[in-house]
């Protein structure tokens, strides 16, 4: 168990730079998702951590201590990997016990730890099969056991549910979490999918275009979003963006579609009529019938809930989530809450608040 | 494609009506004599005596003289140099090469894909290009460079000028860059360096290449023709191709059911590799352990 340090980690390929320092402090038993699109950097900055590829700048530290210059084997970390990497020729036992065979343990520690690990994951019964003769799920497990029994000071997961289908994925996903809480061991996880790096993080690092973003909890990621890229990256539908200008001193913004709204939480800094960029989530539109007339080009019915895109007057998009079934006519009248509004910068993009 | 759909495929091709099943099988039938028949002549030839095939007769049915042609070819031969140690000189040339260029091309191939070294390339390449470059192009120079090493006569100078192989070396390559890079990383996080990799990883996956490579060469070794005939004239390391060609010396004098025995003889072990190795080598042709 261990703390882990990025600081100013960068990385280029050739003349391409596509880690422009990343800072980072992750606490004892923590973990951390690393979130984005493809092409972000999340992947880069993982294998940085691993050791596998060296930064061109920055410095990492494990427990404190510095690991930048050392090889894989000798940072005590372990790691899943997408496609599991499982050997085809070993069982699982020896592929579980193979690091520790490497770093030369006795026979019968090896064994030990390879059945602790096996009762942990449930999959004692598969210890003498090869890879091939496992589903993905078992694989899946066998590649965690072989990350366990090396007792090490991080985890580092590489995307390792992407290869799963739908079910088997929500129900690993679960698996890894009280996994990763029972052995509070330090972790960082790769993920493109929003779910999974809502559902397992203590905290994200929303990656976007080399450098991160926001690091923060799930839940002030969706709340408070530093920027418009986390905004629309996290949340499904995604937030809906329309562009106004500051009004009334900053206390209210005027919408390209019309209505002027005062914000319910003060006034922002700003001159007057500078353009922002005003975020609100589908699920926070709400239908009023005074309010704002939508024309609605596509209703996708969700059973519990409707979600519904149309046209504001100006002619912006907007997607609004209702619960329930759809509304039968061509129009629809929605309010936006100034409570749920989020204000954006136009300029860069950057969060506004009071 | 998979073998279940190649059959899947097959069997809904039209066309099977009884009246061609007929042709086809003669077409199979006739193929197999024209292999066969050779093969089945040169084995009764061998169970005649001298006299027989000196006739001009072509024996299609066995005849009396088998066990003492046998004897007789397998303790002196017909030029004074028995057949049992002309087949040990080419089972020790054919392993030694078969086996010689598998180490090595193995060992080659493993540098260039899973190192990285200035000349990477340029390695790759020149190796590549001497696939082009037969034995008998460089034959001059190779023996020019054995004949100074004083290696004429010698298993070493049979075997070591045709040891390395850009065709074994090449399939290495291709097999090794399925690999998926993710083992390479694994093994790293796990603490093999290099040799243990290769140990324990890249030599389990290759077994079945491995075996049908050795396979291929084996025959390849044994079948050596014009090396031999240059480099090993002293009856100690002749092997038993240049044996035969010997003993056919002269039309006149040869003794043809000898010859016909040696044939036979000469034929065994590189059948009994091919059987033996016959379904690791349908492995390693068709399927990848991966």
């Amino acid at each position: 168990m261990a703390t882990l340090d990025l600081a100013g980690i960068r990385k280029s390929f050739g003349p391409v730079e596509v880690l422009h320092g990343v800072d980072l402090a992750v606490r004892d038993g923590e973990m951390i998702v690393i979130v984005g699109a493809s092409g972000c950097g999340k992947s880069t900055l993982l294998r940085i951590v691993a050791g596998l590829e060296s930064p061109s700048g920055g410095r990492v530290a494990i427990a404190g201590r510095d690991v930048t210059a050392l090889e894989p084997a000798e940072r005590d970390i372990a790691m899943v990997f997408q496609n599991y990497a499982l050997y085809p020729h070993m069982t699982v036992a020896q592929n579980m016990g193979y690091g520790l065979k490497i770093r030369g343990l006795p026979r019968a520690e090896i064994e030990r730890r390879v059945r602790e690990a096996a009762a942990l994951l449930g999959i004692e019964a598969l210890l003498d099969r090869r890879p091939r003769q496992l589903s993905g799920g078992q694989r899946q497990r066998v590649a965690m056991g072989r990350a366990i029994v090396r007792e090490p000071k991080l985890f580092l997961f590489d995307e390792p549910l992407s290869n799963l289908d739908a079910k088997l994925r929500v129900q690993m996903r679960a698996e890894i979490r009280r996994l990763q809480k029972r052995l509070g061991v330090t972790s960082l996880f790769v993920t493109h999918d929003q779910v999974e790096a809502m559902t397992l993080g203590d905290r994200l690092v929303v990656m976007h275009q080399g450098h991160a973003a926001q690091v923060a909890t799930p839940m002030e990621v969706f709340e408070r979003p530093a920027d418009t890229y986390v905004a629309g990256f996290i949340g499904s539908p995604a937030m809906n963006f329309l562009s106004g200008r500051l009004a009334e001193g900053g206390r209210a913004v005027a919408l390209g579609a019309g209505p002027l709204i005062r914000f319910a939480d003060g006034p922002r800094p700003g001159q007057e009529g500078e353009p922002v960029t005003i975020g609100i989530r589908p699920e926070h539109v709400r239908p009023d019938p005074a309010g704002l007339a939508l024309a609605i080009d596509l209703v996708e019915p969700l059973g519990s809930e409707t979600v519904v895109h149309g046209r504001l007057p100006g002619g912006e998009a907007l997607v609004v989530k209702l619960a329930g079934a759809a509304p039968r006519d061509g129009a629809l009248a929605v309010a936006l809450p100034p409570e749920a509004l989020h204000v954006f910068r136009a300029e860069d993009g950057k969060r506004l608040d009071p | 494609m998979s073998t279940t759909d190649a059959r899947a495929a097959r069997t809904a091709a039209p066309g099977r009506e009884g009246g061609t099943d007929w042709l086809a099988h003669a077409v199979l039938l006739l193929g197999t004599v024209l292999f066969a028949l050779p093969l089945w002549i040169v084995l009764m030839g061998s169970s005649h005596d001298a006299a027989t095939i000196g006739r001009g007769e072509v024996p299609l049915l066995p005849g009396p003289h088998a066990a003492e042609n046998y004897a007789a070819a397998w303790s002196r031969g017909t030029t004074g140099v028995p057949v049992a140690r002309m087949l040990w000189n080419s089972t020790v040339m054919a392993l030694c090469v078969a086996v010689g260029k598998i180490a090595i091309s193995i060992l080659s191939a493993y540098a260039v894909v899973f190192f990285r070294f200035p000349g990477r390339n340029l390695v790759f390449w020149s190796i590549f290009i001497t696939l082009m470059l037969p034995v008998e192009v460089r034959i001059f120079p190779t023996f020019k460079v054995v004949s100074d090493l004083g290696l004429v006569n010698t298993y070493a100078g049979l075997i070591v000028p045709i040891i390395a192989s850009a065709t074994a070396t090449l399939l290495f390559r291709q097999f090794f860059l399925t690999i998926p890079d993710e083992f390479v990383e694994a093994a790293k996080m796990d603490g093999a360096g290099p040799l243990r990799f290769f140990r324990d990883v890249v030599l389990p996956l290759s077994r079945t290449n491995m075996a049908a490579l050795f396979v291929i060469l084996f025959v390849y070794g044994w079948n050596q023709y014009l090396w031999p005939l240059l480099v090993a004239t002293s009856e100690d390391v002749e092997t038993v191709v240049i044996g035969m060609v010997k003993m056919i010396g002269s039309e006149s004098n040869t003794d043809w059911s000898l010859v016909m025995t040696t044939c036979v003889l000469a034929l065994l072990p590189p059948v009994a590799v091919v059987l033996l190795m016959q379904r690791w080598f349908v492995k390693g042709l068709t399927e990848t352990e991966k």
